[in-house]
């Protein structure tokens, strides 16, 4: 279990302006996926937690160890952490082959307990025909396995991932996800996992913190945020989202109903708890929850009427992009019926609508 | 009339001690440099940087002050060694030193400066002390230049003349250098010992600096 409370003032330096982190999280076994844009402070915490720097304020709890307290001046070096951290970039030494690079890791582990567990993990990693040679000499997915290699051989309480599958194309990236739900079956050792890809949020995280702009916005299951965003910036940041302004105009507890006026349409929608007539929402739908129609005659009712920009293929729908920045997929199908149609109507199910 | 090659081997034999001193203490003053903070830290460095500018008579003058017979190192070195320190080989060794040194230091402090970070952070993670950080990962990875710093170093050690002749005086067959040596054979009209030794000396340092780009970083390991 880690518990971390971290506050932390960057000054302005020569290319960014400054900077603060101020995050509070508590994760279990499992990994937790730290998501959110480049420079919201995902690295950051991570290099927090691995003691590269010293935060301003807070406190950092591995299960019953106190890494850093600022109140009590506990501040451990990154030696005494026991986390094994992944680097961006993997970090395997170049001067050193494989080899020598996981048993620098494993210098402090009895010889005989260290030839056995380095066998055993270069096994798992398949990584035994190249264990003799250096990093530049690896290919990218050997790197990667070797650097997680590395990184659990000393038997870490809390694994660190920088964005493991930056750089590795598709099919690495599969078996890179493999490893890791592997290594979090047979190690059950609580992983952070940064990333800025939500796919790959929801092929790896049991949790996610969606951070922004130094500060974590929303926490859950992936699902949960997915379905339901706290705030208009975790959904645009999710970047799933359709966002519209809107004003309800009508709620019925009763029936679970109501009306909300996008622009100047009125729409049906389900009830929105917690919301009162009048007020200003953004009303947030999924691009595939939308229905899209060519256009013929008036629009009928919870549809809207909308220029077509460009369509763009996805494996298993097109999406379409209108005027005003709506999105909707459509199937294949449909799609290749009006290819050449511009005006359309995009149809919103009443009950996907939801307000923030 | 025989060439007397004494100024020669006396030559090499100066720059080699003075390098393998610069190597081991101007070595620890650039890891100190690059890798602690402290005040005045980039005085210190300007200070290492001084004798690089400053005419060699000067420096000379300074190290009369400062280890001449009546100073209080000078005594010391009297004491411990039995005799002074000025007018010996000893002190042609110390005049190079201080005409190399700052070279060395600068460019070793550059070298440990310029090795990715990353790395160090990777093996702190990793639990490496900081002495298998420095043994293991830094200077292996710093090597190179390193290297081509210290031959650097060495050819500018066998080329020193103004602060040789101050401290060390131009004895023949005792503290004369090469470049002592070259001085008074032109004087001397001696052109043949002159030419010889020119071209020695240009041919040594040249295959030096062939050696140190050799050495040098070549490209960066990833």
């Amino acid at each position: 279990m880690i518990e971390a409370r971290i506050r932390k003032q960057f000054p302005p330096a020569r290319e960014s302006a400054s900077f603060l982190l101020d995050v509070q999280f508590r994760c279990d076994a499992g990994i937790t996926v730290l998501f959110g844009p480049s420079g919201s402070g995902k690295t950051l915490t991570l290099d927090a937690i691995a003691g590269f720097y010293r935060p301003d304020k807070g406190r950092i709890m591995l299960d019953d160890r106190i890494l850093f307290d600022s109140g009590a001046k506990v501040n451990l070096p990154p030696q005494a952490r026991n986390c094994g951290y992944v680097f961006q970039n993997y970090a395997l030494f170049p001067h050193m082959t494989l080899r020598e690079n996981i048993e620098f890791a494993a210098h402090a582990i009895p010889s005989l307990e260290r030839h056995r567990k380095i066998k055993e993990l270069v096994e798992q990693f398949q990584l035994a025909e190249v264990i003799g040679r250096k990093p530049a000499e690896l290919s990218g997915g050997q790197r990667q396995r070797g650097s997680i290699a590395r990184a659990l051989i000393a038997s870490p309480r809390l694994v660190l991932l920088d964005e493991p599958a930056r750089g590795l194309d598709a099919p690495l990236r599969q078996d890179l996800y493999d490893i890791l739900r592997r290594v979090r079956e047979e190690y059950r050792t609580p992983t952070l996992l940064v990333t800025h890809d939500i796919d790959e949020c929801f092929a790896l995280g049991d949790d996610m913190l969606v951070f922004h702009e130094g500060k974590i916005v929303q926490e859950g299951r992936p699902r949960e945020v997915l379905e339901s965003p706290a705030s208009v910036d975790v959904a645009r940041l999710l970047g799933l989202y359709n966002i519209l302004p809107g004003e309800i105009l009508a709620l019925d507890p009763g029936r679970k109903t109501s009306r909300v006026r996008v622009g100047e349409y009125e729409l049906a929608g389900p009830y929105f708890p917690g919301h009162l007539i009048g007020d200003r929402v953004s009303i947030t739908i999924r691009p595939e929850q939308l229905r899209c129609y060519p256009r013929d005659g008036r629009p009928g009712p919870n549809q809207i009427p909308a220029t077509l920009q460009h369509a763009t293929e996805k494996l298993d729908a097109v999406r379409l992009q209108f005027e005003g920045g709506l999105s909707a997929d459509v199937s294949r199908a449909g799609f290749a019926e009006a290819r050449n149609n511009r005006e359309w109507v995009i149809e919103f199910p009443a009950e996907k609508l939801r307000a923030i | 009339m025989p060439i007397d090659w004494f100024p020669l081997w006396l030559s090499l034999r100066v720059a080699a001690l003075s390098t393998l001193i610069a190597l081991c203490a101007g070595g620890w003053l650039a890891f100190v440099l690059a890798n602690r903070t402290f005040r005045g830290k980039e005085i210190v460095d300007a200070a290492i940087t001084l004798p690089l500018v400053l005419p060699p008579t000067v420096l000379g003058y300074y190290l009369l002050v400062l280890v001449g017979r009546e100073s209080p190192l000078g005594k010391l070195y009297e004491i411990v060694f039995g005799t002074s320190l000025v007018f010996t080989w000893q002190a042609a060794v110390v005049a190079a030193l201080l005409h190399s040194a700052p070279l060395l230091i600068k460019s070793t402090r550059a070298a440990l400066e310029s090795v990715d970070h990353t790395y160090e952070r990777a093996a702190r993670n990793l639990g490496a002390s900081e002495w298998r950080l420095f043994w293991l990962v830094t200077l292996p990875l710093a090597r190179r230049s390193i290297f081509a710093a210290t031959a650097l170093a060495f050819a500018r050690a066998l080329g020193d003349f103004g602060i040789t002749l101050m401290v060390a005086g131009n004895i023949p067959g005792k503290t004369q250098t090469v470049a002592l040596a070259i001085y008074d054979a032109v004087e001397g009209g001696n052109g043949t010992l002159a030419r010889a030794l020119v071209l020695v000396v240009s041919a040594v340092a040249l295959g030096i600096l062939y050696l140190a780009n050799q050495f040098g970083p070549r490209q960066v390991e990833r």
